[in-house]
């Protein structure tokens, strides 16, 4: 471990460090040549549920990836500009991604157990970051990230099941329940919904508020009643001529909804456009 | 109503379109039936393919014995179930003194085995020979026919059905003599080189598929190599053996005789036509096979799963192997499955690389001179007495039925693999 790394593991161990969980600071991204999110600055707070809505292609997801690295798994995509976690900006050379991947998970868009049991979906996350404890602890641990995830109750009869048996929004409930059981600060969620009927997405939904006690949450959402429900804050993300998204607006969730600053932003949000 | 009567009656569509459905159901048809036709000309070059093996490795033949054996008989008991003490006395009375003596010091009657003196009995007293021989089918539908002719043509002659696919077949080395040959030989050299090819090929394979799909960045180098695997796996199979015969068998003769390791009793005769160099040679011969299906198989991963695994704070290396692996394993299999096939029916390279003709010593190691099933029906196809096709076609059901029970255990492993992992 580098010592930035051992830094963020250290603080995040460690007492609050602000009241924002998250900071970009002028971040853009590019996909090789192509300009997909121009300078963007975004403070996100903690234990808070922030959505990043805006019409298809402004970039949402690419901003949400950012913010944990994955972007890098495409091969051609970079970053300029400052993402500052605890502190520390996460795009510094010294900065292993993994490590940060470890401390913001993420909840995609279809639900995507491994195809392994319940019990190792979890567990399996606890092991590859060096879980310390023993086998009981283990147990007690995938019971607790199952409990967090609303799911226990369902599966603690059939935890030697596949995780693929599960219905789809009981498959992203482990998921998050997944995530969760590697301890992270923030939980990066990718359209977590759009692939589940209303009345599942009603239960991701009221888990989402759960877990905002507990963690702070980003949110990617198409749709707008669901970012209204949820959120704290919104971000509304547009794109200009170039293609390239930007923010253009972000504030208290109620006052992006009711009130907002922009022309676009109520366009968008009374379903002008988008 | 007619389809024909529904169209008319919607006035609309009468000026723009025409009545074609019952045409388009014609092509549907058409195409239908020259599917079928591709099919059944496959299914019936198999049933050819399989009618002429079988009607080559059974039939009638006759057989002309010195001493007909049913006149060996006493008292009623057939030669073959006599007594050790009953066979000696016949071997005694019907063979020369000399050539008795000379068996007698070889190795005395005494503790020679019953199975032993009946056999000395049959090679030496009864001397059967086979004078002539008839394919299966005609052996049953024309047997009077046939039965008729060997009485004329050969009065000495005794007709008898046999099946050259027999338990002394496959457990004889080879012979000079169609009715001694055996494919043990061929079988242990066979089972010797695909095991040497799978266990170089396979590792090798699926570890440079890996780096190809996971790890290589797509530059210009990257690209050469990919191209230059995908040709290779279709470069014609002798041009591996030109290669085998001057890599492994020439220029690396002191490592694939063995010399080097001082294993080799005598190494004027194997030099580095050698298990290990046909093995070697195989195995180049696979590999790009191997690493072209394994490279689909991990590509058929969903990326969906190794976003999880990254999301998770996993290390690359932690993805590929709990979760790329795993599921690319059951078509990684199948892959190799394939390639082995056709390893293990290769004749070009292994004739080139130096496979021997004749050999009747089991290969003892990597270092033994060898032979293979299909050097060893080819061998026997090219030769002109009637018996030696018989026997050829005998070894070409022993090939397909070890190719069968090879396939069935690695199918039997996906399968095992597949279910653990889904």
């Amino acid at each position: 471990m580098t010592y930035q790394t051992q830094q963020i593991h250290q603080d995040i161990s460690g007492n609050t460090n602000g009241k924002n969980a998250i900071v970009a600071k002028d971040l853009s991204i590019y996909y090789g040549d192509f300009l997909a999110v121009k300078k963007v600055s975004l403070e996100i707070q903690k234990q808070k549920i922030t959505a990043i809505i805006g019409p298809s292609g402004c970039g949402k997801s690419t901003m949400l990836r950012a913010f944990n690295r994955m972007n890098e798994l495409v091969p051609t995509a970079h970053a300029t500009g400052e993402v500052i976690f605890y502190g520390i900006n996460i795009y510094d050379q010294n900065i292993d991604p993994v490590e940060v991947r470890r401390h913001i998970g993420m909840v995609f868009q279809k639900p995507n157990p491994f195809p392994k049991t319940i019990y190792e979906n979890i567990a399996w996350g606890a092991q590859i970051n060096g879980f310390k404890g023993s086998k009981s602890e283990m147990d007690n641990l995938v019971e607790e990230a199952l409990v967090g995830a609303a799911l226990w109750e369902e599966v603690k009869d059939k935890l030697d099941q596949s995780g693929l048996s599960l219905s789809g929004g009981q498959q992203q409930r482990l998921c998050i329940a997944r995530t969760i059981a590697i301890k992270p600060a923030i939980i990066l969620m990718d359209e977590p919904a759009s692939a589940l009927d209303p009345l599942a997405t009603l239960k991701i939904e009221e888990l989402m508020k759960e877990l905002a006690k507990n963690y702070t949450i980003i949110v990617v959402t198409h749709n707008m009643q669901q970012a209204a429900r949820v959120s704290d804050y919104t971000a509304f993300f547009t794109m200009g001529d170039d293609r390239a998204g930007f923010l253009m607006e972000f504030g208290e969730t109620n006052q992006i909804f009711t009130n907002p600053k922009q022309k676009v932003t109520e366009d968008y949000i009374t379903g002008r456009f988008g | 109503m007619s389809s024909t009567e529904l169209f008319q009656q919607n006035d609309q569509t009468n000026l723009l379109f025409e009545t074609n459905l019952s045409r388009r159901h014609k092509i549907g048809r058409f195409w239908l039936v020259v599917f079928q036709a591709s099919t059944l000309i496959g299914i019936i070059a198999l049933i050819t393919l399989l009618y002429n093996i079988v009607n080559g490795a059974f039939g009638l033949v006759a057989i002309e014995y010195s001493i007909d054996p049913a006149t060996l008989s006493i008292d009623g008991v057939p030669l073959e179930d006599l007594s050790k003490k009953q066979l000696t006395m016949i071997f005694q009375e019907n063979v020369s003194t000399g050539l008795f003596r000379r068996y007698e010091s070889e190795k005395p009657f005494e503790e020679r085995t019953r199975e032993d003196v009946l056999a000395l009995v049959q090679e030496r007293v009864v001397e059967p020979q086979i004078v002539e021989t008839w394919d299966l089918v005609p052996s049953i539908l024309n047997r009077n026919e046939i039965l008729t002719e060997i009485d004329e043509k050969y009065p000495d002659a005794r007709a008898e059905f046999v099946s050259w696919l027999n338990p002394n077949f496959i457990t004889s080395p080879q012979s000079s003599d169609a009715e001694k040959a055996g494919v043990r030989t061929a079988i242990l050299g066979s089972l010797w080189i695909i095991a040497i090819t799978i266990i170089i090929a396979f590792p090798l394979g699926v570890g440079a598929s890996i780096y190809l799909e996971e790890y290589a960045v797509d530059n210009y180098l990257n690209r050469v190599i990919q191209t230059n695997i995908n040709n290779l796996a279709g470069v014609p199979s002798i041009i591996y053996g030109i290669l085998g015969l001057a890599i492994f068998v020439r220029a690396l003769e002191p490592i694939s005789s063995g010399a080097l390791f001082g294993l080799v009793d005598d190494p004027t005769t194997a030099n580095g036509r050698t298990i290990i160099a046909a093995g070697l040679t195989l195995a180049l011969l696979i590999l790009p096979m191997i690493i072209i299906n394994s490279q689909e198989a991990i590509r058929s991963v969903p990326n969906s799963i190794r976003r999880a695994s990254y999301g998770l704070g996993a290390t690359k290396w932690q993805t590929v192997w709990h979760h790329v692996l795993p599921n690319a394993i059951p078509g990684i299999l199948t892959g190799t499955i394939l390639s082995m096939s056709r390893a293990i029916g290769e004749t070009a390279p292994l004739v080139v690389v130096g496979a021997s003709t004749f050999i009747t010593i089991d290969p003892n190691g990597p270092f033994s001179k060898f032979t293979t099933l299909p050097i060893q029906i080819y061998q026997w196809t090219a030769r002109p007495q009637a018996e030696f096709r018989n026997i050829a076609a005998a070894a070409i059901i022993v090939l397909l039925i070890l190719l069968l029970a090879l396939n069935a255990t690695a199918v039997l492993l996906r399968n095992r693999y597949s279910r653990r992992y889904s």
